[in-house]
This record gives C-alpha cells, sequence and structure tokens, in this order.
C-alpha cells in the first residue's frame, strides 16, 4: 500500500484530465480555486487549455463553447459564482452541451463565508435555472470521491449531453488526505455518441428508442447549429407547440428515466435496523463514525451515503428505508434534502440534524439523536 | 462561389433594416475570401443582430444576451483554424461590456460586428449604451441622463488593435469586413445603421446624416500601431508548449511503524509566517511513511503575514471518517492568534492530551499535561517553532518517530531547505531539560 497526499480540489482536476477533460475555465473564488490553480499546472502541457475568465459568466460560457467544439469541459465555483453561472446552466441544459461545473459550497447566503463549509446550494443546483429540467448532481464524501466522481460527472455529462454538476463543499475540497491512488476503482472513460455524418444532420433529434441526440461538433465536415432559444430537432427556433413538447418531455425523460443508472450510493447496512441514516457529502463521514458508535453500544442504525442527489435516487431510498421505523436526515443546511426524503417516505417518521454555522455536524451529535431522539 | 445564405431561411427583418443590408455584405465578403460554411462559426446572442446566424448556412451558435464573444472565445480556442464571426447590437454591447473590454485584451482571433441601431429594437425601442442623448426612445427622459458610448474609443483603449467604424451604407462596407475578419486578432467593426421599425420614425437619421456624423469622428488607425501584438490562441500555444508537465502525485510507501494504535488527532496553533500548515502537512507524510491515512484541516485568514493560523491533522490506521477534531492527542500552542481561535478546545482537554506551549504564549484553563519550551533560549527562530515541536514529540515517540520524520522532511524539501530543517530538528536535542510545567 502506498498513499498519496492530496486536496480534494487536486485530485477533482485530476480526477478530470483522467476522464479526458481538455479544456478548463474559471475565475477565482475560494474554497474553488484550487481546482483553477492545478488545471492550470495540468492541461497546457497536456495539450489542453485553461483559461481564467474576466467573470463566471464568462468562464462557463468559454467551457460552452468549447464543449461545442468537441472538447470535455469543466469549471468550478462557489455559491456566488453559481448565481452568476445560473443563465448558462439554462442554456446548457435546453441545448444539451456536455459540461462538468464543480460547486465547492461555502457558506451562504449570498458572499457568506469564503473559507467556511456549508452543503447550502443542494436545492439550488436543481433548480437554479429556467425551466425546472432535472439536472445531474453527484456528491463527494472524501478526497476518493473527489477523483473518481469527478470521471463518473465527465462520463454522465457525455452520456446524456447535460450540465453533470458536482456538489462539493469547502470541508471536502480544501481538506488534505490521504488516498491510494492505485486501488481507487475508476470508470471507464466514454465519450459522446457521435452522429454518423449522415445528412442532414438533426443536432437536436434522438435515434429511435433514445432520448440522447448524437452529436457533431462545431467546426465539422457537417454543418452544425447550436441556440439557445426554444428549437426543434434542426436546431432552429420554432413555435409549434408540439414540437416545444416533445422536445421538453425528451429533455426531461432522458435524466429522470435514466435515474437508476445515474444513482451511487454507498452504505453501511445492519441487520434489522430500526433506524436509516440518510447523509451526503462531508456529513456522511460524521454518520458512518455515529452508525459504527451506536452498533458498538449495541445499536441498530444503517447508513445509506447518497452520492447522486439529482434525479432523487427515489426507488434506492424506498428500498432502503423499508425496514427502518425512522430516517434520520443531517445535512450542513437548514433542511433542503430532507424535503426530499419528507415527499418519498410519507408516514415515516423523519429527524432531521440541521447545522449551517461554518462547523461540521459532529458523529456525537447524530449519535445522540439516533439513540435519544 | 456560391452565396453561404440560408435559401430554407431567407431573411426577415423589417422593411428597410439596415441589419439585412449588413448580411448581404458579409455574405459577400465571405464569398470573396473564399470561404466555406464549414470554415465558419457566426456566433450571435439576442434581439435582431441573433437572427445573423440562422440565416446563414455556416455553423452557428446562438446564445444569451452579451455572451457571444464568450462562447466564441471557447470555439476558437478548441479549433483555432475556424473563422468565427460574432454579431452583436449596441445591446448585447452594453450587456456584455465586461466581455467586449476582455477580448480586446486578449486579442483572439475574433470578428465583432457590432450592428449598432441605437436601440432596443426588438423589446420596442428602449434606449442602449449607444443612444444619443436627444433622440427620442422607448426610454422616455432616461438617455437624456447618460452620455452615449463611443465603443470604437472604448474598444481601442482596452486593447483592441483593428477597430474600425463604418455606415451600413457605405460603398465599401464589403472590402471593410473582410479587412476586419481578415485580420490576425481580434477586431471590431462598429455599423451604424438604421432601425426602421423602432428608432427612425421619432428620430431624423439617413444615411447621409450616418456618413457626416462617422466623419466628424477622430481617425481610429492609430490603435492598429498602438495595440499590435501577436494572436492571443497563437501565444497561447507557444507559451503552453514551454510548460513543463507536472510530476505524478507522491506516492508514499510505509517503511515505517507508528508509535501508537488507533486514531491520533493533533492542533497546531500558531500565527502568519510561523508555517504552521507546512508543519501540518508535515505530520501527514510521516503518518503515510508509517502507512496512516492522514488528514489535514488548515484555518487561516485571508491576509498573508497577519493574524491566526491553524492546522488540524488526524493520522488513523484505518480510513478516517470523521475529520473533525474531537480529542485532540498533542496540542502544539505558538500564537496567542492560534490559541484564540480555538479557544473552547482547552476546556475539554483530558489529562492524556499534551499541550505544547511556546514559552510566555497564554493559554484558557485547561486539563491537559502542559509542556512549555523556551525556543529562543535555544536560537530557534519563530518560524522553526512548529517544525521544532513536532522533533519534540518525535524525540518522546509520541505521534511519530525521529525516523518518519526525516522521511516526510525528505519527501517535502528539496536538499538546501532540507539540511536547514534537519539543523532545527538537532537543536532540539536536549528536549528533555526543557522546563515541563
Amino acid at each position: 500500500m502506498g498513499l498519496t497526499l492530496m486536496e480534494g480540489n487536486e485530485a477533482i482536476a485530476w480526477g478530470a484530465l483522467a476522464a479526458g477533460c481538455r479544456f478548463f475555465a474559471g475565475y477565482p473564488i475560494t474554497p474553488a480555486t484550487t481546482i483553477y490553480n492545478t488545471m492550470l499546472r495540468l492541461l497546457p502541457p497536456n495539450g489542453g487549455i485553461c483559461l481564467q475568465g474576466e467573470d463566471e459568466i464568462a468562464s462557463i460560457g468559454f467551457c460552452l463553447g468549447a464543449s461545442m467544439a468537441g472538447l470535455k469541459a469543466m469549471t468550478a465555483t462557489s455559491g456566488p459564482g453559481m448565481s452568476l453561472y445560473s443563465e448558462q446552466i439554462s442554456f446548457a441544459l435546453g441545448s444539451e452541451i456536455p459540461i462538468v461545473i464543480v460547486d465547492v459550497q461555502r457558506l451562504g447566503p449570498s458572499t457568506g463565508s469564503a473559507t467556511k463549509g456549508a452543503d447550502g446550494d443542494i436545492q439550488f443546483l436543481q433548480w437554479g435555472n429556467s425551466g425546472g429540467l432535472p439536472v445531474i448532481v453527484l456528491a463527494p464524501v472524501d478526497v476518493k470521491d473527489c477523483y473518481v466522481l469527478t470521471m463518473q460527472a465527465f462520463n454522465l455529462a457525455e452520456r446524456f449531453r447535460c450540465p453533470v454538476f458536482l456538489a462539493a463543499n469547502k470541508e471536502v475540497s480544501m481538506i488534505r488526505e490521504t488516498l491510494d491512488l492505485e486501488r481507487l476503482r475508476l470508470p471507464e472513460v466514454l465519450e459522446r455518441r457521435m452522429a454518423d455524418g449522415r445528412e442532414p444532420f438533426l443536432p437536436f433529434a434522438a435515434r429511435e428508442g433514445r432520448y440522447v441526440p448524437d452529436f457533431l461538433p462545431i467546426g465539422g465536415q457537417t454543418l452544425v447549429r447550436q441556440t439557445s432559444s426554444t428549437h426543434g430537432p434542426d436546431g432552429y427556433i420554432t413555435t409549434d407547440p408540439n414540437q416545444i413538447a416533445l422536445m421538453q418531455a425528451r429533455r426531461f425523460a432522458k435524466i429522470s428515466t435514466a435515474a437508476s443508472k445515474i444513482t451511487c450510493y454507498d452504505e453501511y447496512p445492519v441487520a434489522n435496523p430500526d433506524t436509516l441514516v440518510i447523509a451526503y457529502g462531508v456529513t456522511a463521514r460524521a454518520a458512518r463514525a455515529a452508525v459504527k458508535r451506536v452498533e458498538e453500544s449495541g445499536g441498530k442504525a444503517g447508513l445509506l451515503v447518497l452520492k447522486t442527489l439529482w434525479p432523487v435516487p427515489e426507488a434506492l431510498i424506498r428500498e432502503k428505508a423499508a425496514p427502518c421505523r425512522r430516517v434520520i436526515v443531517p445535512e450542513m443546511n437548514l433542511g433542503q434534502y430532507v424535503r426530499e426524503i419528507e415527499r418519498i417516505l410519507p408516514g415515516k417518521t423523519i429527524d432531521f440534524i440541521g447545522q449551517m454555522n461554518g462547523e461540521l455536524i459532529t458523529p456525537g451529535r447524530i449519535q445522540e439523536v439516533i439513540q435519544h431522539g | 462561389m456560391d452565396s453561404l445564405l440560408n435559401t430554407d431561411r431567407p431573411p426577415v427583418f423589417c422593411p428597410g433594416c439596415a441589419h439585412e443590408r449588413v448580411l448581404h455584405a458579409l455574405d459577400q465578403a465571405l464569398i470573396g475570401m473564399g470561404l466555406t460554411g464549414r470554415q465558419v462559426v457566426i456566433v450571435t446572442d439576442i434581439g435582431c443582430s441573433g437572427l445573423f446566424d440562422t440565416f446563414f448556412n455556416t455553423h452557428a451558435f446562438h446564445g444569451l444576451h452579451g455572451r457571444a464573444l464568450t462562447y466564441a472565445t471557447g470555439i476558437k480556442m478548441a479549433r483555432s483554424e475556424l473563422t468565427v464571426i460574432v454579431t452583436m447590437g449596441d445591446g448585447g454591447l452594453g450587456i456584455g461590456g465586461a466581455h467586449v473590454l476582455s477580448t480586446c485584451r486578449r486579442n483572439i482571433d475574433l470578428t465583432l460586428l457590432v450592428l449598432n441601431n441605437f436601440n432596443y429594437g426588438m423589446t420596442g425601442g428602449q434606449c442602449s449604451s449607444t443612444t444619443p442623448r436627444d433622440a427620442e426612445v422607448g426610454s422616455g427622459f432616461l438617455n437624456r441622463l447618460e452620455k452615449p458610448m463611443d465603443i470604437c474609443q472604448v474598444a481601442g483603449t482596452a486593447g483592441a488593435a483593428m477597430v474600425s467604424r463604418v455606415s451600413t451604407y457605405d460603398e465599401g462596407l464589403v472590402r471593410h469586413l473582410q479587412e476586419a475578419i481578415a485580420y490576425d486578432g481580434f477586431s471590431l467593426v462598429d455599423i451604424w445603421g438604421i432601425c426602421p421599425g423602432r428608432y427612425a420614425r421619432q428620430n431624423r437619421l439617413t444615411p447621409r446624416r450616418i456618413a457626416d456624423s462617422i466623419a466628424e469622428l477622430p481617425d481610429l488607425s492609430s490603435f492598429k500601431t498602438l495595440n499590435d501584438r501577436m494572436e492571443y490562441g497563437r501565444a497561447y500555444r507557444q507559451e503552453a508548449v514551454l510548460q513543463d508537465a507536472p510530476p505524478d502525485p507522491v506516492r508514499i510507501e510505509p517503511v515505517f511503524k507508528a508509535p501508537w494504535k488507533g486514531r491520533r488527532e493533533v492542533v497546531v496553533l500558531g500565527g502568519a509566517g510561523q508555517r504552521i500548515v507546512t508543519a501540518g502537512e508535515l505530520l501527514c507524510l510521516a503518518g503515510a511513511a508509517a502507512g496512516c491515512y492522514a488528514t489535514q484541516k488548515n484555518d487561516y485568514p485571508v491576509t498573508v503575514m497577519r493574524g491566526h493560523s491553524v492546522s488540524e491533522v488526524i493520522l488513523s490506521e484505518t480510513e478516517i471518517e470523521y475529520a473533525g477534531i474531537e480529542n485532540p492527542a498533542v496540542v502544539i500552542a505558538l500564537a496567542a492568534e492560534g490559541v484564540g481561535r480555538r479557544k473552547g478546545m482547552f476546556g475539554r482537554l483530558s489529562p492524556e492530551s499534551m499541550v505544547i506551549r511556546a514559552l510566555g504564549v497564554a493559554l484558557p484553563p485547561c486539563g491537559a499535561t502542559v509542556v512549555d519550551i523556551d525556543f529562543k533560549s535555544k536560537q530557534i527562530k519563530s518560524p522553526d517553532w512548529a517544525l521544532a515541536s513536532l522533533a519534540v514529540l518525535a524525540r518522546e515517540n509520541r505521534i511519530l518517530t525521529m525516523a518518519m520524520l526525516k522521511k516526510a522532511l525528505e519527501l517535502r524539501y528539496s536538499e538546501g531547505v532540507l539540511e536547514a530543517a534537519l539543523t532545527v530538528v538537532e537543536k532540539t536535542n536536549i528536549s528533555r531539560h526543557f522546563n515541563i510545567s
């Protein structure tokens, strides 16, 4: 066994390189900046491009252009930058542009605290776009996840032609941690599916039985058109209600029907559990310590760690919660993902542990709620 | 050569719209340059100028208001062989101002055609960043309060070399566009035209008046020499090949045995300049050299060389779950600023915990064993106190061994610095004589 000491943000950058990312643009913001710093060291000597935009809007705009020109692209920011990304995210969703967007969450709202962590953007990531289409959000627990989930984020972006978010947190991104790089189980690197070049190329038409349109890059032998406006399969603006409805339905379905394929999770199961703790991000680490302590004292609490937050893995949550009388949801916010759990598990006792003060939720606090309500 | 206009999508501008003349002029310019649709990308944003991409049989990218230059930059950087032309109205110019300025400074090989008709035509004729103060527009009196922007002067001042202004009705428009497109770098053409639907009805603007107005404005050719420099993409690629690829992440093989079992937490509390974060990293490297998992969380203000610096390190034989500090085995207290940031922690310390304190640093009441170290009397300077504290721990075989520490120093430092660090470690050789209170 050999260990490597690496910061979470560095792991995100190395994971991106391993996934084939060749374009990164960002705007400096704590606690996301070290992703940009690392990409600036990694990409230029590896034939890639790393740019600093004049603002967040430009940074993600560069990425959308580069992605449409055929490169795998990533950008990274924190809450205030996510607010500025919003219009471009809507564009990427509506116009099916693959991109990985890392949100290293910091304590908000607004400018908030640059060096304090929180998971305050969890609902914002899903609903911070106009149009309300489903999105894919992955949440790393540790530095290992930063590496592996970034690769998965690229795979999902390419496969589904959509933006994929990595909901990191200052506490995962700026921690330095040892990991065994050789023992990481890395996913196979996927590429977006290219059209076979038949004319005419319809940039937003999915083949029979599929929801994701094939791709061709801007600048190739076949003319490609991209648009942020409401369009039909040919990429031209349309006002035809039927065509619009079909396009919306397809974009909705391509993510929502694939939820089980997108679902990624970890668990700490126990026999005959009374309680299930559902956690994500850095809080899952405290939850894991807590359920182990409960187990040592004879309690019966299991743990489900969600690494895919959106689309909500509803079937998984129902299945894992079924044998339990009670579900506990700890979050570094004032109650965001617990809303989804309450929606999925009506009638079940759901206890929420919320904290948003820049500090980690401790194992002791979760243990206390498990054992003493 | 054939026109690049899209015969399936004929132009639908208002009768008399200046944009339609520019559309045909651009087509003529591209034909004249021998470009095919495959070699050209038309990038547009919102508004009437945003209709351009639809009317051409080229690659097309239509995006958000004012953001066209951002997409164009990504496309051109990814595929430098393409001819990338951006159209934007005076509205997009205003909302995307930062992108315009930055593109001028960058000098990436794009051509920006500003279809300047002095108002927001598509939304009903409101004032824009170029509307004259005496114009009658849909924004009531507001345009009378603002000075219109001369985009050419702004662009030239921001660093654009190829800046020009031309009337839509100028006979030389095609040649003018060709010069801009052919320029190896960023070029901006401010094309003045008439919006018959929303502007010209209230304002007596004619081709003659446009020509006269342009003729009165200062010459722009000096920017070409003033701002002449290498195109951004080429300059980028030249620099990129000179960059050394970073080495693969260092893999630390376990060669030692840690002098404890389970989980150990160490908190280093100091001030800026005391290399607190480096000490935390050394501890992690030392732990990894003994096959231990390690985490390091740091806390310091955004200001440099001022304020607190705190590093929290956890070493564990098994993978670390909760990465917060719960029960530190050792607290190293080297400055009041650091102690102040974690003052709540001291009351919770048990007698099993050890506090290494730099002589004179005040501590809140605590039940831990406190070891005072007079670093000054050992000629150890403040930036080395954190390292010296690790050496003290190593001599006591607490948390780490001397072999682990030396391995960490080898991993962290190159030759000259390594020797200096080892000298500091040597100075702690008399640690047993330190005053233990």
